[in-house]
């Protein structure tokens, strides 16, 4: 059976994790490379990487960075952050990439979808959706929740589905930072209006989040940062108790 | 030695990547005297099958690759181009085994791609050799190989029964990948690198 995944998210910049990490025996919380090895080592189901290098010039460390992860994770990864063409794309794919995210690009230019779904397959594009919910419902959002669009969140899921994406990654900024939930209402919303797979993103703060998202809505993953970063949850314990609600999980 | 053919169908690195952490010594072909320098020989793939063969036919080496005798592992959609025909682009194949490519069936109130980790079934085979039958290993494809009892050395279920392994003589494949299939993926990759001529 098709396992539910658990995906740690990490924030990288110039080739270096930022963020606090609060991990026991590990040298150099700033190294992806020692960070995404014991993820791995716990049992994480999948990585995503979030790059958050300002300077086009520093692109050169993110790709590096791409490299040595791949060098080492035997489990997949995704990066997102700063795509904008195929050329950008294709440089993490030859770098061991296994999904790109791409976001705001997608926003300003829908047919970005298209074109990475047609060079690479569906399976290389998750399209990163950041959701707010105003007076005129779910709104798309861009820069991190501050830039409000006229996107209605749903029916940009559904174009972007339509125009090729292979995967979503929605993130309430509602509920990101609160450590009170998933929005569990929305996910489910978008999981019965599209056919491909969801990761839930904003709200984890405790195993029971977890749990909810996965019995309450038919997301796929479950991704989340500070609570794994900082030990609040370790993966393994997080494992065997979804199991015990019958949700299949890889142990 | 290995050598992976070199068609420009996909995530390379990864692949590579997972032979260095083994020990495994590898090198790459281009070309139809390439084959005669490895012992073992992989098809890598990612993307749509039809564009997968036309590149793998611009390579010209697709004869030489269907007359081999050494052990040839296709990696997914390496794996599918080894099979008759595929739907992704209605295209006809390497027909080494004469199965079919098809899409999965939305109906079957699936999501397509099937992506994730997937318990894998399999049967007493050189390949799965160490490893936990119904281990899980990491698929990410929307097309699949129909099961075929004659062929199938490894099954998954994703709203119908398919192969997720396969062989015939020296010929073996992969659905998932191993290169991304944590410590069980890696001892595959090591297991191929065993197989005798």
């Amino acid at each position: 059976m098709l396992s539910k995944r658990i995906i740690p998210c990490l924030d990288v910049k110039d080739g270096r994790t930022v963020k606090g990490v609060n991990f026991v025996d590990l040298k150099d919380a700033g190294d992806p490379v020692q960070l995404a090895w014991q993820y791995a080592q716990q049992g994480a189901d999948e990585l995503v990487f979030l790059d958050i290098t300002a300077t086009h010039e520093k692109r050169g460390t993110t790709i590096e960075m791409v490299k040595a992860v791949a060098r080492q994770l035997n489990i997949p990864f995704t990066i997102g952050g700063g795509i904008s063409s195929v050329a950008d794309a294709e440089a993490l794919l030859n770098s061991g990439a296994d999904k790109i995210s791409i976001n705001s690009a997608a926003v300003r230019r829908p047919a970005l979808i298209q074109e990475l779904a047609e060079a690479f397959g569906v399976q290389f594009v998750v399209v990163a959706v950041d959701t707010k919910l105003t007076g005129q419902g779910n709104l798309v959002h861009l820069n991190g929740g501050r830039l409000a669009t006229e996107l209605d969140t749903l029916s940009w899921i559904k174009e972007a589905e339509s125009l090729g994406a292979g995967e979503i990654l929605l993130t309430s900024m509602d509920h990101d930072g609160t450590k009170q939930g998933f929005d569990c209402r929305l996910l489910d919303q978008v999981c019965s209006s599209i056919n491909i797979p969801v990761i839930a993103s904003g709200g984890a703060g405790k195993t029971a989040h977890f749990t909810e998202v996965f019995t309450q809505t038919a997301v796929d993953a479950a991704l989340a940062a500070s609570v794994f970063h900082f030990g609040e949850i370790n993966i393994p314990d997080l494992k065997k108790e979804l199991k015990t609600y019958g949700i299949p999980v890889r142990l | 030695m290995i050598g992976i053919v070199n068609y420009g169908a996909g995530n390379i690195f990864s692949l590579t990547s997972a032979l260095q952490r083994l020990n495994l010594d590898y090198g790459m072909i281009n070309t139809e005297a390439d084959l005669e320098k490895y012992s073992h020989i992989i098809i890598p793939g990612v993307g749509h099958a039809a564009a997968a063969m036309k590149k793998l036919e611009q390579t010209g080496l697709v004869n030489a690759l269907k007359s081999l005798k050494k052990p040839v592992l296709g990696i997914c959609v390496g794996m599918q181009l080894l099979t008759q025909h595929s739907e992704e682009g209605d295209v006809k194949l390497m027909n080494i085994f004469p199965l079919r490519t098809k899409l999965f069936d939305k109906q079957q109130n699936i999501k397509i791609p099937h992506m994730g980790w997937n318990n894998v079934e399999f049967k007493n085979n050189l390949l799965f050799e160490g490893v936990d039958n119904q281990t899980q290993f990491y698929f990410v494809h929307s097309y699949f190989i129909e099961y075929n009892p004659i062929f199938d050395i490894a099954t998954a279920n994703y709203g119908i029964r398919f192969s997720a392994a396969i062989q015939k003589d020296n010929f073996y494949a992969l659905q998932f990948h191993p290169e991304k299939s944590g410590a069980a993926g890696e001892r595959l990759l090591k297991n191929f690198s065993t197989i005798k001529q």
